[in-house]
């Protein structure tokens, strides 16, 4: 069987042409391995990693950005987002600290740093 | 706050934040304008990856990235000031300008030898693009949107329209997806994509939205609030086909129509814009034809990704700092716009010399083309590319071995 995927990895979006018969799995056109890592994985179990925002208890910081630190199962992506949803952060996070443990197998980290206290202005004398 | 900085920095996105740090490293005294609240621009509400791939060599999210550049100019001698808008700026006897700056302290005015205009990009509204019908509550441009859910944590709709296929719109249908919103198609007027392929597959075919190429929106039904959008397919004079009109019930209209480079301090400064670009026209060293006006980032032109507009404002920063006036020896790079949608830099300035770094996009989706630059006589650059796209830009990079007095880009088949 012939088909064609997109290679999502990176912005070149490789159009790849995959040939799949039984277990044999062969990729073509894609630039890098990386490429050909993800069609394999593709069509045998999909993965995706996920952004979004977390709620959290701090009124001068309500929403923090946050990021699945591995890639989840794809069918999992709404279950997943279901439960981040429902959590509130209770405290002050920075980047890369996990904010929900063993997600489908990955952690939820912070992708901002809510203890970065920049000023409205610095003038250096 | 100094009466006169050596240059001032108009925006704190990645732009401004690159060129404020690498002219503080040149030494010079700097001061960074930014009108919002926080620094960092536009990337603060991109909450997706793919930023950083080339200048961290990892994928970050836009808060990520942006953090990362903060941090590095608050570790540098970089003054700068938020919430403050820049209203005006003029020339002054000795070559300076004078801004006029509206803060929360109330009005300022400060001198600076050198400009960076790092103001960004704006959304084109629906006022620029062609649509019939009422104005209602519901209309939204996909940033607005990406930043009252990303940001404001407030859901604009629950069901919704997307007109074009940017990247932005198409990682907003991915986003108001996940939080549990329909969206009930992406309409481009074009036969092609706008946005990366990527986001086609891992924003909309993953979630099995559909994406109707060759259609676009032709009315806003609804009073106060949008009820419904009339679509239509169009044919290839981009006219609306009748018998293929179709009303989808919705609340919401959101726009992905494009980006244009804010300009509108260059236009107080006479800042000569190319039509091509929508943003200045500048030399390899990101100077305007005003000498000591500077430009890079998106206001110089829409970048699609961050690392090459930090890249530009590393450059513009550096070139602003090092500034001394001279005579310009000016060469425009040449190209054919039947092959390109535009290059940046315009020009070569011979005086300064140095790399030159260019940017382009083709005109068209090609695949097998060769890419040739050539001063005078020589061919000093070819580049074989197996597929060219007008949503992705290119660059290039070369230092000329003997002196310049014309150059040209072009475009040939090979195999
Ligand atoms: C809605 C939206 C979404 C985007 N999403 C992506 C994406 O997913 N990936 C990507 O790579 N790129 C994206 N881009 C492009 C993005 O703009 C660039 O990647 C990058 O952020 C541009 O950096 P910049 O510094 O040139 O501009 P910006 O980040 O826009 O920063 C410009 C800054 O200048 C300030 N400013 C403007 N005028 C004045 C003034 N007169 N006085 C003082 N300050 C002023 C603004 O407040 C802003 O903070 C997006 C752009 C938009 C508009
Ligand atoms: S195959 Fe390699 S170069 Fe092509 S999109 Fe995938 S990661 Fe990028």
């Amino acid at each position: 069987m012939t088909k064609e995927m997109t290679c999502i990895v990176c912005p070149n979006g490789c159009l790849m042409r995959i040939e799949q018969e039984g277990d044999k799995i062969e990729v073509f056109d894609a630039i890098c391995k990386r490429g050909i890592e993800f069609a394999k994985n593709e069509l045998t179990n999909p993965t995706r990693s996920i952004t979004t925002t977390v709620a959290t208890k701090f009124e001068d910081y309500p929403l923090l950005s946050v990021k699945t630190s591995g890639e989840i199962p794809k069918d999992k992506i709404f279950e997943a987002m279901k439960k981040i949803n429902s959590t509130i952060v209770k405290k002050r996070v920075k980047v890369d600290d996990v904010v929900i443990k063993n997600l489908f197998g990955t952690d939820v980290v912070a992708t901002s740093d809510m203890t970065l206290d920049v000023k409205t202005q610095r003038l250096i004398d | 706050m100094k009466q006169r900085y050596r240059v001032c920095v108009l925006g704190g996105g990645p732009a401004g934040l690159a060129a404020a740090v690498s002219a503080a490293n040149e030494g010079a005294q700097v001061l960074i304008i930014e009108r919002e609240a926080k620094l960092g621009g536009i990337l603060k509400q991109c909450i997706h990856d793919g930023f950083g791939l080339i200048r961290f060599g990892q994928r970050l999210t836009g808060p990520e990235y942006a953090e990362r550049e903060i941090k590095e100019m608050l570790g540098s001698k970089v003054d700068y000031i938020t919430s403050s808008f820049v209203t005006n700026v003029k020339r002054i006897s000795d070559g300076g300008f004078e801004l006029e700056i509206q803060s929360a302290n109330g009005m300022m005015k400060v001198q600076s030898d050198t400009l960076v205009i790092a103001c960004g990009c704006r959304e084109k509204t629906s006022r620029q693009v062609f649509i019939h019908g009422d104005r209602p509550a519901g209309i939204y441009s996909a940033g607005t949107a990406q930043y009252f859910v990303n940001i404001m944590g407030y859901m604009p709709t629950k069901r919704c329209v997307i007109l074009g296929s940017g990247d932005i719109g198409m990682i907003m249908a991915r986003r108001l997806t996940l939080e549990g919103a329909e969206v009930e198609g992406v309409y481009e007027i074009k036969d092609t994509p706008a946005g990366l392929a990527r986001n086609v597959a891992q924003c909309l075919d993953d979630f099995d939205i559909p994406l109707h190429l060759s259609t676009t929106v032709t009315r806003v039904i609804g009073d106060k609030r949008v009820e419904a959008i009339e679509v239509a397919k169009v044919d290839k004079n981009f006219c609306p086909i009748e018998n293929t009109k179709r009303i989808i019930p919705c609340d919401s209209l959101i726009l992905s129509v494009g980006l244009l480079p804010e300009n509108e301090i260059a236009q107080k400064l006479d800042i000569e814009i190319d039509f091509a670009t929508k943003g200045a026209y500048v030399d390899q060293c990101f100077m305007t034809n005003v000498p000591g006006v500077f430009s890079c980032g998106n206001a110089l032109h829409v970048n699609d990704l961050a690392d090459y507009v930090s890249e530009s404002g590393e450059l513009a920063g550096k070139y602003a700092a090092n500034f001394r006036p001279s005579q310009r020896d000016i060469v425009k790079i040449e190209y054919d716009s039947k092959d390109f949608l535009y290059v940046v830099p315009q020009y070569y300035d011979v005086t300064q010399g140095g790399e030159l770094s260019l940017y382009f996009r083709s005109k068209t989706d090609c695949k097998d083309r060769k890419v040739y630059l050539d001063f005078d006589d020589d061919t000093v650059l070819d580049k074989k590319y197996k597929r060219l796209l007008p949503s992705e830009m290119e660059a290039v990079k070369v230092k000329p071995k003997k002196k310049v007095t014309s150059a040209t880009l072009r475009m040939g088949d090979f195999k």
